[in-house]
């Protein structure tokens, strides 16, 4: 993990690679290591889609070794959606192979003239490049099939579907997981358009002939690695619920706690709930042959995954997320698993985020396009959209865009990014989240949902204002250090709880690197990422005007308490003071 | 008193999802979960009417009480 690979895609002659050492970025990884390249590398105001913009790679610091739960990717740029700085993060293979290759960070620079599409090879040899444009159009199940029957079982693949390719703001980039579905996407803020202008398809990862990374302290990584997944495995979340029912669990929490956003944020809770929920789905799941519990990489204990059959017992999809199953079902009135799953299925092939695409079928429902809770009319929408028509294309751009060409004034977006499934009113911690973070509206850059509503890490009554603000500071400080280790968020329900498995996280990363991490140079390194994300967000525009909720949400009380966001703006501008 | 019970995830098993249940007047919110069974350890969320409670809130008539084990997600 000491190799920076940079890739060239428009050097005179065709792309090309070379490798330099990791210098000044060391002991960086996920969100840390794209975010700090993003902010030195790219002009804040260039077009996102432009040959300036870059796209940055980084596996976890544990990628590819025996840590449980190590394995997640993370890519940066300047997002197409937002303006501003953007990380997403996805499981499934293609972190730990990278890990296993040595690569702490892949930027990929520049844009190749012309039309054609390129493939990227990447495995022990180093770096190789092609022209092709046999999976053109193809969304990423077929895109897959095809380049597996080539490269074999055993790599891990990135790729763009046609949402990519027509450079959408809603796009992703899938990676498969260990059954080669290309179910586990970078999501957020359309990073598979920047991938798509780069004129990259697909990128395909072989880690056949490498070993894992060795630590500097074998015998004490052993230790730590065993005691991480007792942990993991002792508290009731990680090693219970999550296996169990999946994250849609959540949604009988969030809708009795009547911060359910239903029907494009009108009310708090869907009367459909318990159909769409966690337990509903996980016994529709075991019922029809699929599976209740599943890992999307190999060696995660946690297994929070799930996959989904249809009515004939054939794959349709991954367990749909908590997210997703809100997004397409409750947020647009629909209480169907099928439709939701179909849903689901078709974001992943088009390569779309799901929030963003519940959230702006939602906002179309608003305007009429079809009505709150037409399944068949959101599958149809949706459809549009791989078909790359031109409503498909104004719905692709995301719930912002859609709000203004339809004229719906109750838009749920911050810096244009699609808000997710808890309403700010009921959950006012996560709304200053949604406000103030570098990303846009994202739950996951300060869970503040655990200490509101799960009750873990604390509790901070979610229906008052008191205490958000710090809630959200320092929960925004700890999500950027965890996601520049590259562990799954999820092992932060058990780190917030059990103060000898994040002990044994610092030991984890001390002996592997040879390392005496404590705590604190934790928190500083969580700041130091956020610091550097906000720069790059200052220098591209932003001001604290952009950190503020739609403003319905301080107007609108929601149902059944009657709530309205009551934190006030000039806390909200108080959340980086430190 | 009738107060209406839910309970989710690992709590339904060998229980209910929704009942109807009767108590005496004054039962606390720990009454209930000890009648059900629950271990009290084992207990996330509380929620009495759709707001936080803990086990010694004491519901009205007609009230909603759910129970959650520690759950998360995201």
């Amino acid at each position: 993990m000491d190799t920076i690979l940079r890739i060239d895609m428009g050097a005179p002659g065709g792309p090309k690679a070379s490798t330099e050492p990791v210098g000044k970025y060391a002991g960086l990884g996920g969100r840390g290591m794209t975010s700090m390249i993003v902010a030195d590398e790219v002009d804040p105001l260039c077009h996102p889609l432009s040959a300036a913009n870059k796209l940055v790679f980084a596996p976890g610091l544990l990628a590819g070794t025996a840590a449980s739960t190590s394995g997640r990717l993370s890519v940066g740029c300047k997002s197409p959606l937002t303006g501003g700085i953007k990380e997403a993060n996805a499981g499934g293979q293609a972190g730990m192979a990278l890990g296993r290759l040595g690569y702490a960070a892949i930027i990929v620079e520049g844009q190749p003239p012309g039309d054609d599409l390129w493939k990227i090879l990447i495995n022990k040899e180093g770096v190789s490049f092609s022209v092709d444009n046999s999976c053109r159009g193809l969304g990423n199940y077929d895109t897959v099939a095809k380049l597996s029957k080539i490269h074999g079982e055993k790599c891990a693949y990135m790729t763009i579907g046609q949402a990519g390719e027509m450079k959408l703001l809603a796009s992703s980039i899938a990676c498969t997981d260990r059954e080669l579905h290309p179910t586990r996407h970078m999501g957020r803020g359309g990073v598979g358009a920047v991938m798509g202008a780069k004129k990259i398809k697909a990128i395909v990862v072989d880690d056949t002939g490498t070993a894992p990374p060795q630590s500097k302290d074998p015998s004490a990584f052993k230790t730590a690695a065993k005691a991480w997944v007792e942990g993991l495995k002792r508290h009731a979340v990680t090693g219970q619920a999550l296996p169990a029912f999946g994250t849609n669990v959540l949604t009988n929490v969030l809708n009795e706690a009547g911060g359910y956003p239903t029907f494009n944020f009108k009310q708090g809770q869907f009367a459909g709930a318990s159909k769409i929920s966690g337990e509903a789905q996980a016994q529709l799941e075991t019922d029809r042959g699929g599976l209740a519990t599943h890992g999307c990489q190999r060696g995660c204990t946690i297994q929070c995954s799930g996959i989904f059959h249809g009515k004939d017992g054939k794959y349709v999809t991954k367990q749909p997320e908590y997210e997703t199953v809100w997004s397409h079902g409750g947020n647009c009135g629909i209480d169907d698993l099928d439709a939701i799953a179909q849903l689901d299925r078709m974001d992943d092939d088009f390569g779309l985020d799901t929030i963003e695409m519940g959230v702006t079928i939602g906002v179309a429902m608003e305007a009429g396009v079809v009505k709150f809770g037409d399944a068949q009319g959101a599958i149809r929408l949706l459809g549009e959209v791989g078909k790359g028509t031109p409503l498909g294309r104004v719905l692709g751009s995301g719930a912002g865009v859609t709000g203004k060409v339809f004229g719906v004034e109750r838009v749920p977006v911050v810096k244009n990014q699609a808000i997710p499934a808890y309403d700010p009113r009921a959950v006012q911690g996560i709304g200053v989240t949604y406000a103030t973070s570098t990303m846009g509206a994202d739950h996951t850059a300060g869970y503040a949902v655990a200490t509101n509503i799960l009750k873990v890490g604390g509790f901070v009554d979610p229906l008052k204002p008191e205490g958000q603000v710090d809630l959200s500071r320092n929960l925004q400080i700890a999500t950027a250090a965890v996601d520049s280790t590259g562990m799954c968020l999820f092992i932060a329900f058990a780190v917030l709880d059990q103060p000898d498995t994040f002990q044994n996280l610092l030991d984890l990363l001390n002996a592997h690197y040879g390392l005496a991490l404590t705590g604190d140079d934790v928190v500083a390194l969580g700041k130091k990422v956020l610091s550097a994300e906000r720069s790059f967000n200052a220098r591209a525009g932003f001001t604290v005007q952009d950190d503020r909720l739609p403003r319905f949400f301080e107007q609108e009380p929601v149902a059944p308490h009657q709530a309205t966001f009551t934190v006030k703006p000039e806390e909200l501008d108080t959340v980086f003071n430190w | 008193m009738q107060v209406t019970v839910k309970l989710f995830a690992t709590f339904r098993t060998g229980r209910f999802d929704i009942a109807q249940v009767e108590h005496p007047a004054g039962t606390t919110v720990g009454g209930i979960v000890d009648a059900l069974g629950i271990p009290r350890e084992e207990i996330g969320i509380l929620m009495v009417s759709g707001r936080h409670a803990d086990l010694n809130e004491r519901p009205a008539p007609g009230d909603t009480v759910a129970i959650f084990p520690m759950v998360g997600g995201g």
